[in-house]
């Protein structure tokens, strides 16, 4: 493994590695819930993104051959972290906050939690016709 | 250097997991224990990997590939209970 590949290897560990611990640290530190559902954010993106073309670096240096597996695991978390991140925040919102101390939502359907779900033949696709 | 690097790397998770574990003990809330547990399964997937470079195969990406897959699935599962009651409707 040549000198400059290892060097490159070190800092995407190392960055990874201190921005692992920010999320980590950030989800202890901050107050509210919604704060802390920004911090963790870090550890997915640049955290896991460290390790990861720190891994490829390193196998290539090895191996000499590009290996794709990292990159499944990035796009996997990148397409999967914001639809957790909504579910947790609906969920806060649905045990905490109450639908009058919520500025109107704009869409058609308001803020979805606080409704029953449609029922199967009630005219479901009534602005589409 | 590697090595230090790769050290230094896991002893920053290995911290940060139990920070994790700390806000999954103190809650206060649900989807406070919700989000540490879903970041305890992103730390976990870069343990797993920084493990399989220090082992020097590429085994480990599937098991963190699953691993990935299995805390999405069950972190959507638990919102959803809480949120509807039940997980499908």
């Amino acid at each position: 493994m040549s000198f400059v590949a290892e060097i490159f290897a070190s800092i995407a560990l190392v960055i990874s590695g201190i921005f692992g611990f920010v999320g980590s640290y950030g989800l202890v530190k901050l107050k509210n819930t919604l704060q802390r559902l920004h911090a963790p954010t870090k550890a997915t993106t640049l955290g896991v993104g460290g390790v990861l073309i720190a891994s490829m670096i390193f196998f290539y240096a090895n191996t000499g051959q590009i290996s794709v597996h990292e990159l499944l695991i990035t796009l996997f978390l990148f397409v999967t972290a914001p639809i957790a991140a909504n579910f947790i925040a609906k969920t806060y919102m649905v045990r905490n906050l109450r639908q009058e101390d919520l500025p109107e939502s704009t869409g058609d359907f308001g803020w979805s939690i606080y409704d029953d779900p449609p029922s199967p033949g009630a005219a479901p696709m009534e602005h589409l016709k | 250097m590697i090595e230090y690097a790769l050290l230094f790397a896991a002893g920053c998770y290995g911290v940060a997991l139990l920070l994790d574990l700390w806000r999954v003990a103190i809650g206060p809330d649900a989807a406070d224990r919700i989000l540490a547990l879903d970041t305890m399964v992103i730390n976990m997937i870069a343990l797993l990997v920084l493990y399989g470079i220090w082992r020097g195969t590429a085994t480990y990406f599937e098991a963190a590939m699953l691993i990935a897959m299995v805390g999405f699935v069950s972190t959507v599962a638990y919102c959803r209970f809480l949120l509807r009651g039940d997980i499908i409707e």
